[in-house]
């Protein structure tokens, strides 16, 4: 009766095969029970966990908060930061030296690297930090003069080597080995075409390096060099071996003398676990910041653009065969 | 009377035992444009990387300007040049990639005015005048702050011959700029090219535009196995090419 546009459009729609088309148009269901029921056992577990927390005396929140909030604590946590930031730029100054002598043409220098690397990364990095403490074992006297002629003046080690600067040259040299494997594959990732153009465009090759390849690598460095922040600040506990004061030993100290191990222990707990926080989001930025321009690639994009052509063309034809 | 801007004598290189140049003679006067056809694999690339000392040569000798390219002479000695000489002598000479090179970090902008303010130490005021003159040039001024990332290969390829004459250089290298395009965007950068020609720039273009080298080059060199087959004006030889080895080539690709 109606014309036979709106005849085959409804046709469409309640054809005798048992099939509701019009249902078939709306969003499938969700089945979300499983889900729940693991939910609720997580939330269960959590809700137990948190109850021995809060009714077990042996925590002792009280000492916990007291001594969380103490001087003794907090001075430790400024050496702690201290030990981890410079640590952490010796790292990063050893581990870009290392990786541009890895990637240098002279075999000898890159082989030296690869040696240093080697030593810096087997051996753990505790048994370094007591090399360096113990130091004034194996060189007694540290002397500046002419090797194997005169010497113009010498001084103990142990006196040179505080267990501060032992700390520094174990955590920042192991870390260095580390860094130069990271800055390698972060120099490497960045394309070969970069270098020459910036070559034909008559760069130097620091300019090459410190403008164009280092921030392009930068994307692949800063990840893994958060992480390894965040590891110094806890590897930094390490150190109390030397019996530098830092957050951990600065705990020990006090519960060695009033035998509340545990709080203590907690109290230097939370401090790590705030800060480790805190750096992790400092990280979420760093990265954003070296992300830029890099949001869509032409490549992508190109690749977009033909398979929204192809697309188009297909569905074209389809509406000329119906 | 002609002023030559490159001499290339006997070069010849060799990447292990692959012989890709065998002895390239070759004379460039200033404001020609010329055009290198060929297989692919015929060494147009490596040659034209020799000119501006992306390779070292294995023999012979390019002379850019009447300076030798990669080597200097002291005291009856060749000895090879420093990095920091290497440097110098490419600023006089742009070069243009296939796969543009542009870098991804910095803005187009920033793009065309990194090397005159790091290389010649130019003022920043000054370079960023030139560089917004360049870009209109190119047709890309509405461009200057966006990344490279967010351009289309034509586009890319533009600010890269923008980079490079930021430079001012009195040599520009092509080594098949529209080969990574889509078909529709080539005459977007063949039409700034035609304008470069125009303008006067010596250029050495390696291209599979036909087209373009029959209309815009002095001079067309066609390249097989690492030699030149065959050169000369560019209506003759595409018209009727006197190697075997021309003529099949130019039946593939005409
Ligand atoms: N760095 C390299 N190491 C080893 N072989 C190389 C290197 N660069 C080029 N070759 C080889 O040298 C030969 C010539 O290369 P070239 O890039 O000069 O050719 P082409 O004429 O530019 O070819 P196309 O048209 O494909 O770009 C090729 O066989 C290539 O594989
Ligand atoms: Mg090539």
């Amino acid at each position: 009766m109606s014309d036979t546009a709106t005849a085959s459009g409804a046709s469409a729609l309640d054809s005798d095969d048992g099939i509701d088309r019009q249902l078939l148009l709306g969003r499938p269901h969700q089945h979300h029970g499983l889900l729940w029921l693991t939910a609720a056992i997580v939330l269960f577990v959590i809700f137990l966990v948190g109850y021995s927390l809060v009714t077990n005396p042996r925590f002792e929140w009280g000492v916990v908060f007291g001594w969380f909030t103490s001087e003794r604590l907090f001075t430790g946590l400024l050496r702690t930061l201290q030990l981890t930031v410079i640590s952490m730029a010796v790292g990063i100054i050893v581990g870009v030296l290392l990786a541009l002598a890895r990637l240098a043409p002279n075999f000898i220098i890159a082989g030296v690297a690869a040696f240093l690397v080697w030593i810096f990364r087997g051996v753990p990095v505790f048994v370094q930090l007591l090399f360096w403490g113990f130091i004034a074992a194996i060189y007694p006297r540290l002397a500046v003069g002419v090797p194997f002629g005169p010497e113009f003046f010498s001084v103990d080690a142990n006196v040179i080597i505080t267990p501060f600067l032992a700390a520094i040259l174990g955590l920042g040299l192991n870390e260095g080995a580390y860094m130069s494997e990271i800055v390698r594959a972060g120099l490497l990732s960045v394309h070969r075409g970069q270098t020459e153009a910036a070559k034909a465009l008559g760069m130097r090759r620091v300019t090459i390096l410190w403008r164009i390849v280092l921030p392009q690598a930068m994307k692949i460095i800063i990840p893994p060099t958060g992480n390894q922040t965040i590891s110094m600040l806890k590897t930094t506990s390490l150190v109390s071996v030397l019996a530098f004061p830092e957050l951990l030993y600065s705990a020990q100290l006090v519960y060695s003398a009033n035998f509340k191990t545990i709080p203590l222990l907690i109290a230097a707990s939370l401090w790590y676990l705030l800060v480790t926080s805190i750096l992790s989001l400092g990280q979420f930025y760093i990265e954003r910041h070296f992300n830029r321009g890099t949001a869509t690639p032409g490549r992508m994009s190109r690749r977009r653009r033909k398979a929204r052509a192809l697309w188009s063309r297909t569905t074209a034809a389809q509406e000329v065969q119906s | 009377m002609n002023d030559t801007v490159v001499e290339a004598r006997g070069v010849a290189k060799q990447f292990g035992d692959l012989n890709v140049l065998k002895g390239i003679d070759l004379t460039i006067n200033r404001g020609d444009v010329t055009c290198i056809i060929g297989p692919s694999g015929s060494g147009k690339s490596t040659f034209l990387r020799c000119i501006n000392q992306l390779e070292t040569l294995d023999g012979g000798y390019i002379l850019f300007e009447g300076q030798p390219v990669g080597v200097k002479i002291k005291k009856g000695r060749v000895h090879a040049q420093s990095n920091a000489e290497a440097a110098r002598s490419r600023e006089n000479i742009g070069m243009v990639f296939q796969g543009f090179n542009l870098f991804p970090h910095m803005t187009v902008l920033e793009n065309v005015c990194e090397a005159p303010i790091r290389v010649k130490k130019e003022k920043r005021k000054v370079v960023q005048e030139r560089a917004r003159a360049l870009l209109e040039r190119v047709g890309l001024a509405a461009k200057a702050n966006a990344y490279p990332g967010s351009l289309s290969g034509g586009q890319q390829q533009r600010v890269a011959i923008a980079r490079a004459l930021a430079m001012e250089p009195r040599l520009m290298l092509f080594d098949e700029p529209t080969s990574a395009l889509d078909p529709e965007l080539v005459g977007e950068v063949l039409d700034v090219m035609r304008g470069l020609a125009d303008a006067g720039m010596t250029m050495i273009v390696v291209t599979h535009e036909i087209g373009f080298a029959r209309e815009v080059s002095d001079h067309l060199i066609f390249m097989d196995d690492g030699r030149i087959v065959e050169q000369g004006d560019p209506r003759i030889v595409l018209r009727d090419p006197r190697h075997e080895r021309t003529k099949q080539f130019l039946a593939k690709v005409l």
